[in-house]
């Protein structure tokens, strides 16, 4: 745990434009928080930027950002420079294509691991500097159960989400000795557009639910968590299954 | 984009429909769900799944989920004017409106209603005498039409493609931003006056007394009751107004499980009706309630539809116009009674000018509305209230409608022709469809 200040100015949001990113930001603004609203879609970013200024009466900005475009991402540090601190950091962007649309082509490959692994390093590691001279701060990262263990249905983004979380472990212990805390969100089953449609899902929570939890999280300090709580015990069982078995699991 | 099998449902639980759901997030993919569809496929809105009957599905084809485009995209406080998404309900209106002086202009009787789905049915309220209906508080609207383009639609831009949305039943497209005119006025609660009615030339004695004094009227009917005490019932009257200590209604009831059918008969039904007349003394009363207690009774209530088991009910509301208002409604409740039907939810109400709406339902005169519990001989009664309806010159809300045939509706909207011209013109593959549509035949008809 880290102790530090849970009074953050500004909350950048990167992924913005989806429903857990719209969710989060709402709560966040309501506490009081100014809110910069990164992702591709800029004009629904706008749009959002809109609903959340008028119901909440702070500040808003939508800003152009793309995970996979690493090159571009010192220029949305550089915006950031003006914002009151201590800063908030949500990422939430990520990409989950069908493993068997990956399997037959490796781009998508190259775009799975690009968008949740490389885009996250390489924007996290480029506003670090700005928390470590803020001395304060909160960095919150939705990764998925995927990265707890390599799966039949979904190895690649699995894998992407695996690294990502032992880069965050990295993180968090560099962060920590500025009192900038580092949670993991290891989200299961959420109602979004991303696991719209897709079959098997049960106890499915809602975008505003898991908004909720990973901005009490975050303010609490917490370096891991499972969201829903039960997929802890879920992962623990499929963690501990042996892999000769596992191996010939349809899961 | 990602789409999902599901089994809509009416509020009426009497039909169901299996259709292929997109859930837009935001207006480029709700674009882009229309364009996906085709005259085959067909697609058309839904919103909170209020709707009674068939008008916001269509078994086999597509629906186009409204409820995630929720925002408030500006809000002018010195025009008092909002614009939001379609999916934005009224409760969720009233809460932002209330904290910054003002009031939706009209509210429906439940606001579990999406500001879409009122814009798309020109929902009335309480008000109506003196307000109208939503759609003449809409300053504009931008609609996704069936080429996947979002145009706007004003009284002076678009007029015909306006007046064929408001009221128009999702047909001409899906609606994706409104500008809306609130009402300035701070309130929180509303001052009611209850009055015992013994019949209904006493229900047609006070109407006409309060219609175009009183901010909001509504009547309540005993549909059991026959002969001298037909029509007797609960009238009340309301004003807004600023309450302190007033707290928001908080507690929600909810019916946890589908009820056996016949759980609500006409003993039952009966009985309820005997304490909710006698509840008001009879020399009246006069309290200050929540506002959306007022508005909104059976809000309280989640799931209130299950109490008429796993068959569901049907809706009947109808205008009669002035004229002829008192004939047909003793006719229209006479028919209610003599088939003992147990409806517990009758509702009263004079209705004040015609909306512009090319199929909008409200006109000058007097509004019915019934539920009745889906049992084999209802539907016999369904058709007994249309013929009589249609006898007396009125109008069926389409809002409400499961049943009525294409003829009657074709006779009641005498509107219909340009409506279908609007169609025409937006929509000559005919992608926006639904079971309604199909049923009332409204492309067909000329």
């Amino acid at each position: 745990m880290t102790k530090g200040t849970s009074t953050i100015k500004t909350w950048l949001i990167l992924g913005a434009s989806s429903s857990v990113a719209r969710a989060f930001a709402r709560r966040a603004a309501a506490a009081g928080a100014n809110i910069l609203l990164a992702g591709r879609d800029i004009d629904d970013l706008e749009r959002t930027a809109s609903d959340i200024a008028i119901r909440h009466n702070v500040k808003v900005e939508a800003l152009p950002f793309d995970a996979e475009a690493t090159d571009k991402h010192d220029l949305l540090t550089q915006q950031l420079e003006e914002m009151p601190g201590p800063l908030g950091i949500f990422l939430l962007f990520g990409a989950m294509p069908e493993q068997a649309e990956i399997d037959s082509d490796f781009q998508l490959a190259e775009r799975t691991v690009k968008v949740n692994y490389l885009g996250a390093i390489s924007i996290l590691s480029r506003l670090s500097p700005r928390l470590e001279r803020d001395g304060a701060g909160r960095v919150v990262v939705m990764s998925s159960v995927a990265g707890d263990r390599g799966r039949l249905k979904n190895y690649v983004y699995g894998s992407a989400k695996a690294g990502l979380n032992a880069y965050l472990q990295g993180l968090r212990a560099r962060l920590a000795r500025v009192d900038v805390s580092v949670t993991t969100i290891k989200a299961g089953f959420i109602d979004t557009n991303m696991s719209y449609g897709t079959p098997g899902m049960f106890l499915v929570a809602t975008p505003d639910a898991c908004a909720a939890a990973c901005l009490s999280l975050a303010e609490a300090g917490r370096d891991v968590a499972y969201f829903p709580w039960f997929w802890r015990y879920i992962m623990l069982i499929i963690r501990h299954i042996p892999e000769r078995i596992f191996k010939r699991m349809n899961i | 984009m990602r789409a999902k099998e599901m089994r809509l449902t009416s509020w009426g639980h009497h039909r169901h429909a299996d259709m292929i759901a997109f859930r837009p997030e935001r207006l480029s993919t709700l674009q882009q769900a229309v364009r996906s569809a085709d005259a085959e496929s067909g697609i058309i809105a839904y919103g909170e799944g209020r709707n009674y009957g068939d008008l916001a599905m269509r078994d086999g084809g597509r629906a186009l989920l409204t409820r995630r485009l929720d925002r408030i995209i500006e809000f002018d406080a010195e025009a008092g004017a909002v614009t939001l998404e379609a999916g934005v309900t009224f409760a969720e209106l009233y809460n932002f409106a209330t904290k910054r002086g003002f009031l939706p202009p009209v509210t429906p009787g439940t606001a579990f209603v999406t500001l879409g789905g009122g814009v798309a049915s020109d929902v009335h309220g309480k008000n109506h005498d003196l307000h109208g209906t939503l759609g003449a508080h809409v300053d504009w609207l931008d609609i996704v039409v069936a080429n996947g383009d979002c145009v706007r639609a004003s009284p002076t831009e678009r007029p015909e493609l306006f007046a064929a949305t408001v009221g128009g039943c999702g047909l001409t497209g899906v609606i994706a931003a409104i500008r809306l005119r609130l009402r300035r006025q701070q309130a929180n609660a509303v001052e009611t006056r209850e009055f015992r009615v013994r019949d209904l030339d006493h229900f047609f004695e006070l109407m006409a007394e309060h219609r175009e004094k009183a901010t909001y009227t509504v009547g309540w009917v005993d549909a059991l009751q026959r002969g001298r005490n037909l029509g007797r019932g609960i009238f009340q009257t309301g004003e807004p107004l600023v309450a302190d200590n007033m707290k928001p209604r908080r507690s929600q009831l909810a019916v946890p499980f589908t009820f056996p059918a016949g759980t609500l008969n006409r003993f039952s039904v009966g009985l309820f009706n005997e304490i909710y007349f006698r509840r008001v003394p009879s020399s009246g009363r006069q309290r200050v309630v929540d506002y959306d207690a007022f508005h909104h009774p059976l809000d309280a209530v989640g799931h209130w539809n299950r109490l008429y088991g796993r068959s569901g009910f049907y809706q009947f509301q109808c205008v009669i116009p002035d004229t002829n208002a008192r004939d047909g409604i003793r006719k229209l409740l006479e028919l209610v009674s003599t088939a003992q039907a147990a409806s517990f939810l009758a509702v009263l109400k004079t209705f004040g000018a015609e909306g512009f709406g090319h199929l909008s339902f409200p006109r000058p005169g007097v509004t019915l509305s019934l539920d009745l519990p889906a049992r084999p001989e209802t539907r016999d009664l369904m058709s007994r209230l249309e013929s009589t309806t249609r006898e007396a010159g009125g109008r069926i809300y389409l809002a409400k409608d499961g049943t009525m045939s294409a003829e009657s509706f074709a006779e009641m909207y005498p509107r219909l022709e340009r409506f279908n011209a609007v169609l025409a013109e937006h929509d000559p593959e005919g992608r926006f469809e639904s079971d309604m549509s199909r049923r009332l035949k409204i492309r067909m008809a000329t």
